[in-house]
């Protein structure tokens, strides 16, 4: 219980991974944490791919490759290019613990449970509204019933994060800014999934789709495979979506139609669509991590490496160190903005911002670029392909004199100048 | 392409608040050009009745993505999440 009514040291806003580790970290360190979530349990709103990864998730459960409910530990890497009916696959391939697919009804429930064995204060089926401030000062949260006082909030509240704009920490949110993705989960038998996915036991595998309905789209395709189901879905930026007037579901529809990708899935039974966006937005969309008695984390900060599919793990790793921040926090008793901007300075130093900062070009290159390296030249993949495996009559010479020459009569010397210097200016703003 | 989105938002389990979550402004969406939400929303909640020049919101069938709210052409969407108690619930996720 708590020990005064309606007052603790820390009030986290919502119960997903960020939420969770954030709160985890404080109880283990004594203090009193409540934490509010609004679905019926955690995990009941949210919604990923997905795989959670070892490292991150090891930071917070050591245990949990024992203890919490996974699914298939991911052995297999696929980067499959879809053109209009054919397709090239890239696989790569290892033994390997770095991730594992979840359902995250299953592992955010699990989390939060485990967060009440170590003295979290858990409330569920609980809305924050809005964020009560006193003298330019965040000191306690709204619920459509009451009151709660807190020391610090934390805004773990995901990708939508009402709260954080509520209190200007960010303006709202561009169509650019986030993909919306749509998804299904498949039932079906574990002996078919390891067949057709080439597995055993428990391996899983992950395959990333671009092209196909997506072609000269910011959107990507995604399959995971759970123990026995199979996820498949996809996400486009959003600003796209509107503009075509495309409906989600048909698009996901044509790709579960694509003859590469409907073999693997035939015969599933529906069990649950769901939809959620992503944080597109990437580094320069980053907000002001904190202000007085505040400190957002997570989707909440749109910290996602959307190239890698990384969401989870920086969610984590934030919470983490937004918990160690709060922590000296409450030992000097200085809730200011000054001594909760430790949390940057931490996120600064860890892979969360490092990675953030090593990508923050790549979406700007790829909306001015789209046509070229997300339609015509994933089409190019196949068309090469399909020349490369050809066997017409057709001396092999003169098919690859007409494929080359095929590339400065698509594209005028221009563009192709322009692809080149995008692609090195991408490459050296990641690698320098 | 004719997809049964009903037959898709039957394997979700919901509890529908009496009231909205979702208020969009009338007199905005008659001025409204594109009717977006009519297209992105991935549940089908919105549709334009020509008839009563009207927005019909079925906010029971709401997945509480968020897109509509920022996707709004006039940005004239009064959008919050539905009570603790209320809306859909995700197993899978
Ligand atoms: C389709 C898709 C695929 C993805 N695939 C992957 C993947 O494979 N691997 C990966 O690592 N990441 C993936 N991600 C990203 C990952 O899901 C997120 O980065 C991660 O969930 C962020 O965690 P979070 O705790 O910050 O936010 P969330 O998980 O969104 O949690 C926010 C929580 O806050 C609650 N909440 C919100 N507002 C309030 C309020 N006002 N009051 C009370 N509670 C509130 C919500 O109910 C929710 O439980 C994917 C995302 C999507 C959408
Ligand atoms: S996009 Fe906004 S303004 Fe237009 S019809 Fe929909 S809710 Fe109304
Ligand atoms: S929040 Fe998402 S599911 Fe709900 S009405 Fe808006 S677009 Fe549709």
């Amino acid at each position: 219980m708590l020990k005064k009514e309606n007052k603790t040291e820390v009030i986290v806003v919502g119960a997903g991974p960020s939420g969770v580790a954030c709160a985890i970290t404080l109880a283990r360190a004594g203090k009193e944490v409540v934490l509010i979530e609004r679905g019926l349990f955690s995990g009941s709103k949210n919604v990923f791919g997905g795989a959670i990864y070892t490292a991150a998730t090891k930071e917070i459960f050591p245990n949990f490759e024992k203890e919490a409910p996974v699914e298939r530990r991911n052995i297999e890497h696929n980067y499959l290019i879809l053109g209009e009916q054919d397709s090239t696959n890239i696989s790569y391939r290892k033994e390997d613990n770095a991730s594992y697919s979840v359902i995250r009804g299953k592992f955010d429930r699990w989390a939060a449970e485990e967060a009440k064995k170590a003295g979290v204060y858990l409330v569920e089926e609980t809305v924050v509204r809005d964020l009560i401030k006193e003298k330019n000062r965040v000191v306690g949260v709204r619920t459509e019933l009451e009151e709660f006082y807190a020391d610090v909030v934390v805004l773990a509240d995901g990708v939508n994060s009402l709260l954080a704009k509520q209190i200007g920490l960010r303006s709202d949110i561009e169509t650019k800014d986030v993909a919306l993705s749509v998804k299904e989960v498949l039932s079906l038998d574990k002996d078919i999934i390891n067949q057709r996915f080439h597995l055993k036991d428990d391996e899983g595998s992950i395959v990333e789709i671009f092209g196909g309905p997506m072609l000269g789209m910011l959107g990507l395709g995604f399959m995971y495979t759970n123990k026995d189901s199979v996820t498949i879905g996809l996400g486009v930026t959003l600003n796209e979506l509107a503009q075509a007037n495309y409906r989600p579901f048909e698009l996901l529809e044509q790709l579960k139609q694509h003859p590469s990708v409907a073999p693997l899935i035939e015969g599933g039974v529906l069990k649950e669509y769901s939809a959620h966006l992503i944080p597109e937005g990437g580094y320069k969309k980053i907000p002001k991590l904190c202000d007085n008695g505040v400190l957002v984390v997570g989707d909440a900060a749109m910290l996602v490496n959307n190239l890698h599919w990384e969401g989870t793990n920086l969610a984590m790793i934030s919470g983490k160190l937004a918990a160690e921040t709060v922590i000296i926090a409450l030992e000097t008793e200085d809730f200011s903005k000054k001594s909760l901007s430790r949390y940057e300075d931490k996120l600064k130093q860890s892979f969360v911002l490092k990675d953030m900062k090593t990508y923050k070009d790549l979406f700007d290159v790829m909306h001015a670029r789209k046509q070229a390296f997300l339609s015509y030249y994933l089409k190019k993949v196949n068309a090469f392909f399909e020349m490369f495996t050809s066997s017409d009559g057709i001396p092999k010479k003169d098919n690859y004199w007409k494929f080359i020459k095929s590339i400065f009569t698509d594209r005028s010397i221009i563009e192709l100048f322009k692809d080149a210097f995008a692609i090195l200016k991408l490459l050296w703003s990641i690698l320098l | 392409m004719n997809i049964d989105i009903d037959k898709k938002l039957y394997t979700l389990k919901y509890s529908p608040d009496t009231e909205s979550h979702l208020k969009p402004d009338k007199e905005q969406c008659r001025l409204c050009k594109s009717k977006t939400c009519t297209y992105i929303c991935p549940a089908k909640v919105y549709e334009w009745n020509e008839e009563k020049q009207e927005l019909i919101v079925n906010y029971e069938n709401c997945l509480e993505c968020g897109a509509c709210r920022i996707a709004c052409e006039r940005k004239s969407l009064d959008w919050q999440y539905p009570k603790g108690t209320k809306g859909v619930t995700f197993k899978q996720g």
